[in-house]
């Protein structure tokens, strides 16, 4: 069967149009444009040019030598220099170029260190309105090697809650050591040496018991009281009237 | 015109149209070769030195929760580091106070944006049973719900598990930001493009910490490659028992948080 000539034509128009669609695609149009593997090659190399802002305390401690052995033995040892200093990559290309920031006045310390319900237990924090008001926090302490001025000398230092709640209570006038024996070293370092607290029902009957020689203190027949409870099971010793 | 001329003029069109674009497509080619010799200088730190593959390396953060005291260091040298806009409410990381009152509620809110009751601290009073910070940032997920939704490719996750943006891509249609689940991503105004953590992958790629794991104070935040039995993160995720954001949703995220509450979502 003969094909019809303009057929032929038709043909030879169509494998030119396909092939410049082809060529256009394959080798005219850059790869660059419609390769998704070179866009995601570009955005690393993109991302891996931006400039790093903060140098790290590695190469701080290069010169910064003196304030890197004060602060490895102290509270402060895993903080970053530019946590407080700002970001300081300029400064260890170019000491000259730029002078990082010292936090001195009383605004800074405190955003770590102020009282807040929400930080974890344990974590040091003062009151700032009440807290030596208006000195410099560096006046007494060292944020390289930041630890109390002096050792505190009355558990209210540490334990106010406690302190308060006891004063207003009967057992106000006993002393925190009638019932906890407190090793010395827990005023330096608390939680190394935790003080003790009382064990037995007989501690409290020491005081509380029938044969107590105790004038002021309430009597109980520990034996038959509160059976095989513990006496701080229902009587708080801080507050013992308040029964939760 | 009839259709012998319109035929004869479309042969001589569409290879004339294909020279101009390779002229115009010329330059372009020659930035990308430049590109992509970037790398092999880039992570050579010495004659021996192995080059970087990034099939090597699956990079994750581990979050402790109880060692978080909400001071926003994180937050301010990711901006300073990251160039984040100053504004209140562009962040690429940030950090929640939770606050459970007796009675069953749950209050949650950014302490970086500056509304009158963030600043406030919790008070001591009465009915507050627990309450605690809990710091945010992008999951890095890896089956990330933005790169399944961006219309023209722009987000997607490199092989060493760090979900990056194409800024030169992205239209700005905001799909992305609707999709994620954790609210991680904002529209930078000034390139009108999304932007996210990208767990600082410039400094990673050079051997430091992101800025946020640099600066905490407490090492609440832990940094480190899954793939390397010696990381931080994996020694984190073996002494800690681990959760994540919203597991029901199937992301499979890459920060992990240890003493994680119940109410945090």
């Amino acid at each position: 069967m003969r094909i019809p000539e303009q057929v032929k034509r038709l043909a030879v128009v169509i494998a030119v149009i396909a092939g410049g669609v082809l060529l256009t695609r394959f080798f005219i149009i850059p790869r660059s444009l419609v390769s998704t593997e070179l866009h995601r090659s570009a955005t690393v190399e993109r991302e891996l040019a931006k400039p790093v802002k903060l140098a790290g305390s590695v190469v701080c401690q290069g010169c910064h030598e003196d304030e890197a052995v004060k602060k490895s033995k102290g509270y402060h040892k895993n903080l970053s220099c530019e946590g407080c200093h700002g970001p300081a990559a300029q400064h260890a290309e170019d000491p000259g170029a730029m002078k990082p920031p010292a936090p001195r006045d009383r605004k800074f310390c405190p955003v770590c260190h102020a009282y807040d319900a929400s930080r974890p237990t344990g974590f040091p924090q003062i009151n700032p309105t009440a807290h030596n008001p208006l000195k410099p926090c560096i006046s007494c302490h060292n944020p390289h090697d930041p630890v109390p001025p002096r050792t505190p000398q009355a558990c209210s230092a540490c334990h106010g809650q406690i302190e308060r709640t006891k004063a207003v209570s009967s057992h106000a006038l006993l002393a925190c050591t009638t019932c906890h024996v407190v090793p010395e070293r827990h005023k330096t370092a608390p939680r190394t040496a935790l003080p003790s607290k009382p064990e037995t029902r007989d501690f409290c009957a020491k005081c509380h018991g029938k044969d107590s020689t105790r004038a002021d203190a309430p009597k109980i027949d520990v034996s038959g009281h509160g059976n095989s409870y513990m006496c701080w099971q229902c009587h708080y010793p801080h507050l013992p009237e308040g029964r939760g | 015109m009839n259709k012998r001329d319109f035929l004869k003029g479309l042969i001589f069109f569409f290879p004339a149209g294909g020279v101009l674009s390779a002229l115009a497509g010329a330059p372009a080619a020659k930035e990308t070769e430049v590109q992509d010799a970037g790398p092999k200088g880039a992570d050579a730190k010495g004659p021996g030195a192995k080059p970087y593959n990034s099939r090597d390396h699956y990079y994750g953060m581990g979050i402790e929760i109880g060692k978080c005291i909400g001071c926003s260091r994180c937050v301010e040298a990711c901006k300073a580091e990251n160039d984040v806009l100053r504004d209140p409410f562009f962040f690429r990381t940030w950090i929640e106070r939770y606050v459970i009152k007796k009675e069953g509620e749950v209050t949650v809110e950014s302490i970086n944006v500056k509304s009158r009751a963030s600043k406030e601290a919790v008070q001591e009073d009465a009915d507050v049973l627990r309450t605690f910070f809990v710091p945010k940032l992008c999951n890095h997920c890896a089956h990330p719900p933005c790169v399944q939704v961006c219309p023209v490719g722009a987000t997607f996750s490199t092989e060493d598990g760090v979900v990056l943006i194409d800024s030169n891509r992205c239209i700005g249609c905001r799909y992305c930001i609707q999709a994620c689940p954790y609210g991680a991503r904002y529209l930078d105004p000034r390139t009108k493009t999304a932007d996210k953590c990208s767990f600082c992958y410039h400094r990673v790629r050079k051997g430091l910490l992101p800025a946020c794991v640099e600066v905490c104070p407490t090492q609440a935040r832990i940094f480190g490659d899954l793939r390397s039995k010696a990381s931080r993160l994996v020694r984190f995720a073996r002494m800690n028992k681990i959760h994540v954001l919203k597991p029901a949703l199937n992301t499979e995220p890459k920060v992990y948080y240890a003493q994680m509450d119940g109410e945090v979502r």
